[in-house]
């Protein structure tokens, strides 16, 4: 491996060091009062973290969209399917190895022909056959390891530039950066390159989706907020979260005579 | 003996009938799913306008197709949360017609990315503590499959749609926290008025 990556990973090291011991006390204070919604509770650092996701959305909009809708634009869609391929089938090799790591071996095998398939007959992973042999992508990352394992998400956390996770998935990112296609090529310039792609990619992909979330989120913030978390939550049980109660208020208000007494809530 | 006969089959085709009729009513909660999705999958793969995300035939085929099996009310009641309680009959109107609007929105979203997928239900369970059910499918296609889940509440007329879940995400679940902010700050009527404010920006768009 060459130097600036050895640089980064001290960095990450240190970086999740410091998240785990925020994460240690961030679980302390009891957020919200008794109304509060799943959400909101798993936020206490909601003050900061409004501050870092309105960066990130101008960083986005000054920068990283723009170069996204013109990858969209300009670069035909066979080519983007292309790269799409590629670097998908790099990352599931660190999907199959996160599905061992969770014991999972059928699936980790399955992932394993998928890489095979793709890499051999899908022309080093441009073309993607394994699909249409019944060999579906099944994503894992560190995080959903950590979560499988045991260790809860912690409270949210918007990073700069790197948009919404949680303290586990924070200290999980430095592990996914090391098996990233990312660290692939030898030189720096060239691993800045594939970072670079990777990510205008992956935003080409939500352009739609963060469309859509402008004009139907009341507060795009903690619309992302409970998205993600539930997003994460459904990704670590792999599809089959355990349900929680619909929490449904009665269809008829009660009696005007005999009012509820209000738990004393103050907001 | 043709008088006899056709008595006969008369009468079998009767007996069917009222066998068959309580056996439609309470369809199993997967085939209630399976109807619906088929049925919208069907008609917007057929339907050039819906792909392109044309709001108005989208409107028209959820109000068609989707809503006769929803309880829009225990939707919006549920994404409200307590204070649905202290709302009048207009308010309450009002937040379900407006709430409607934006969520044929983020449903029109999903639609416009169906091109050769198929559904497949992947599990039914009972939701612990009630008489609620939870039906899990998958959209395949190509790359990842697209989690697609339908909470059914049991009615008088047999299921009801009461939450869909898309990636992962509880579409009425999700706005909770969003209401309550609303609320919290502006009262009912502030939600209201945001819920207008914001389909009026987003019809502007389209």
């Amino acid at each position: 491996m060459s130097r600036p990556v050895h640089a980064l990973r001290q960095q990450a090291c240190a970086a999740a060091l410091v998240l785990l011991l925020l994460g240690g006390c961030a679980s302390m204070p009891g957020a919200g009062t008794g109304t509060a919604t799943v959400g909101q509770k798993a936020d206490p650092f909601e003050a900061v973290n409004r501050r870092i996701f309105a960066f990130n959305d101008a960083v986005d909009e000054a920068v990283v969209k723009p170069v996204a809708e013109a990858y969209r634009k300009w670069v035909p869609s066979l080519v983007r399917t292309g790269v799409g391929n590629v670097l998908g089938n790099l990352v599931d090799v660190w999907s199959t190895a996160n599905h061992f790591l969770q014991g999972k071996a059928q699936v980790g095998l399955e992932m394993g022909m998928r890489v095979l398939t793709n890499s051999v007959f899908g022309l080093g992973g441009l073309l993607d056959p394994a699909s249409e042999l019944g060999l579906g992508k099944r994503s894992e990352d560190f995080g959903q390891t950590l979560g499988r394992w045991g260790v809860g998400p912690g409270p949210y956390l918007v990073l700069p530039l790197l948009g919404p996770s949680t303290v586990r998935d924070t200290v999980a990112l430095p592990v996914d950066m090391q098996f990233s296609p990312s660290t692939l090529p030898a030189e720096a310039s060239g691993q800045f390159g594939v970072t670079v792609l990777s990510l205008v990619h992956l935003r080409a992909g939500l352009l739609a989706t963060t469309n859509l979330v402008d004009q139907v989120a009341l507060d795009r913030y903690s619309f992302v907020r409970d998205a993600t978390l539930a997003r994460r939550l459904n990704q670590v049980y792999d599809g089959a979260p355990p349900l929680e109660s619909f929490d449904d208020e009665p269809a008829e208000a009660p009696e005007p005579a005999n009012p509820a007494p209000k738990p004393a809530t103050v907001k | 003996m043709f008088h006899t006969a056709l008595k006969k089959l008369l009468s079998t085709a009767l007996l069917a009938t009222t066998l068959l009729a309580p056996a439609f009513a309470q369809t199993t909660p997967d085939a209630f799913v399976r109807q619906i999705s088929n049925d919208v999958l069907d008609t917007a793969k057929a339907d050039k306008s819906i792909q392109a995300g044309d709001i108005n035939r989208i409107i028209a085929l959820v109000d068609a197709k989707v809503m006769p099996s929803v309880n829009f009310e225990a939707m919006t009641r549920s994404a409200v949360g307590p204070q649905w309680r202290s709302a009048t009959p207009e308010q309450r109107s009002k937040l379900q017609a407006e709430f409607k609007t934006l969520l044929v929105r983020v449903y029109a979203g999903a639609l416009t990315q169906i091109k050769d997928q198929t559904v497949e239900i992947t599990k039914t369970q009972p939701v612990p503590g009630g008489a609620q059910m939870v039906v899990q499918s998958e959209v395949r296609g190509k790359g990842e499959p697209i989690k697609l889940d339908y909470r059914l509440d049991k009615a008088d007329a047999g299921w009801k749609i009461i939450d869909v879940n898309v990636g992962g995400i509880w579409l009425v679940t999700s706005y909770r926290s969003q209401f309550a902010q609303e609320i919290s700050t502006g009262g009912l009527d502030g939600l209201v008025a945001k819920l207008v404010e914001r389909n009026k920006a987003a019809s502007g768009k389209n």
